[in-house]
């Protein structure tokens, strides 16, 4: 039997409320399986079980508010017995927020009976914390969540009756646009913030002719249906994670101090959404995949971020972050890492360019590629050599 | 094909991509990607759902012309007809 507990879901990203669940008791899964869907400040998130076996119960309810590491299900393990359906109700009062029975999808009715008195009231902390800042008495509320527990949409609706202003909100749903875009902006400020303060960045740049990475690329998508076309900010990406393989020191986390470099490659590419805000997930495994498998992955990955859809695994698991400016952006960036990674690769927008070689002056596409990196883990000497061989690559663009 | 046709494909296409725009209230004479803030993956989607849609081979070569919405317009109309 294992208890299985709700994942990292990236720097700064420290809690999650359950929107639903997508097992029951009972079912088995393997590792890998999409359990449940956990709203956080960035995304709805589908979290990947980590072990394969039987579901035993579920310990969280949709709407529970709960900070990373909280056990989410029970689990027995391949092999051991499942017990679900001759295993007693439990009978200890589960702790605050977490609840033993199997889950319902649909909300209780409004207005639910009023807990005995004797009973603790049950508030999830997320509701506790916005009534604080609401100025709402939660003495005064009627609970409407299971086991008539005080949830976040009962403090917003007394709230709004306060103010006059009414929030959008379902019993149990996603956050609206704006609260979302709020919340992630403290998300961005916090890791941000984080980054500034622990880690020691260094910066080196350097400019990349792109005139054989961008024939090469005019010659392949005039052979491809529109549908298969490849963009630049596929073989930035490959090259990159070519290199960061190649620079171990740039691929990794540090976490109290402590490099931990890692052998896979998971380049998280920087997403902007429309209403503002950033999003870095990981395309995984990404040094190893064809260019082909890369722009499929970033098409998907991109889709799947502006509608708030991504993997635990695509937000935990970045080993480093690339940012692509692209063409309407400026012609360089200097990045901000992202913790607990080492090292931000930025390309800006590629422009025309008066470029030398040898001894011809020549009018070619250039792109600035620059670096961010942590000097408790490589300096200069090193970066600068990460960086010169991701240039070194995109002069072969067809070997990526 | 109606460029009155061409212009709707466009904007059922565009909100799609970019969905806080409204088509009426942009320049069709200037710089489309500059007013709607599309990059390289939008625009990408754009052709992609305007090939779906309209049956028409946008080779990439051609995007240089695509620059404002009236240019869309001209070019997959006068596709269109062929």
């Amino acid at each position: 039997m294992s208890e299985f507990k709700l994942p990292s879901l990236g720097a700064d990203m420290d809690r999650g409320r359950l929107l639903e669940w997508r097992v029951k008791p009972g079912d088995v899964v393997k590792k890998g399986d999409v359990v449940a869907v956990v709203d956080t400040t960035k995304a709805a998130i589908d979290v990947e079980i980590w072990s394969s076996g039987t579901v035993q119960d579920l310990l969280l309810q949709p709407g529970d508010d709960v900070p990373v590491g909280t056990p989410m299900l029970r689990l027995a393990d391949d092999g051991e017995p499942a017990t679900v359906a001759t295993q007693p109700p439990r009978m200890s009062a589960p702790p605050q927020t977490l609840m033993s029975a199997p889950a319902p999808r649909v909300a209780p009715p409004a207005h639910a009976a009023p807990p005995p008195a004797a009973a603790r009231r049950r508030i999830s902390p997320a509701a506790r914390k916005r009534a604080e800042e609401l100025g709402v008495d939660l003495n005064k509320l009627t609970g409407t969540g299971p086991d008539a527990a005080v949830t976040i949409e009962d403090v917003l609706r007394a709230g709004a009756a306060s103010t006059a202003v009414a929030p959008p909100i379902a019993a149990v749903g996603a956050a609206p646009i704006s609260e979302r875009a709020s919340a992630m902006r403290q998300t961005i400020a916090a890791a941000m913030a984080r980054s500034k303060r622990e880690i020691p960045h260094y910066y080196l740049a350097t400019e990349v002719p792109l005139e054989r990475a961008t024939d090469w690329l005019a010659r392949a998508n005039a052979e491809r249906p529109v549908t298969a076309r490849i963009l630049m900010a596929a073989l930035f990406i490959k090259a990159t994670a070519l290199a960061a393989h190649k620079y171990p020191e740039m691929n990794g986390f540090c976490r109290d101090g402590t490099f931990e470099a890692r052998s896979d490659v998971n380049v998280g590419v920087a997403i902007s959404l429309r209403q503002g805000g950033l999003v870095a997930p990981a395309l995984m495994n990404t040094d190893s995949k064809p260019l082909d498998d890369i722009m499929r992955g970033l098409t998907d990955l991109v889709k799947r971020t502006r509608a708030f859809s991504l993997r635990a695994s695509e937000l935990s698991e970045p080993t480093l972050t690339l940012t692509n400016l692209g063409e309407q952006g400026v012609e360089l960036v200097q990045g901000v890492i992202y913790p607990p990674q080492v090292a931000l690769v930025g390309f800006g927008k590629p422009t025309r360019r008066a470029w030398v070689e040898g001894n011809t002056l020549r009018l070619i596409p250039v792109v600035s590629l620059s670096l961010a990196a942590d000097h408790r883990v490589s300096d200069g000497h090193r970066g600068a050599l990460f960086l010169a061989h991701i240039r070194e690559l995109l002069q072969q663009p067809d070997t990526l | 094909m109606d460029p009155a046709e061409v212009r709707t494909t466009i904007a059922q296409v565009l909100a799609t991509i970019a969905p806080e725009v409204d088509l009426e209230t942009l320049d069709a004479r200037a710089p489309l990607r500059d007013q709607v803030d599309l990059d390289s993956m939008d625009f990408l989607n754009l052709i992609v759902g305007l090939h779906e849609r309209l049956q028409i081979d946008i080779p990439e070569s051609d995007y240089a012309r695509l620059v404002s919405l009236d240019d869309l317009v001209a070019y997959l109309a006068a596709k269109a007809a062929r």
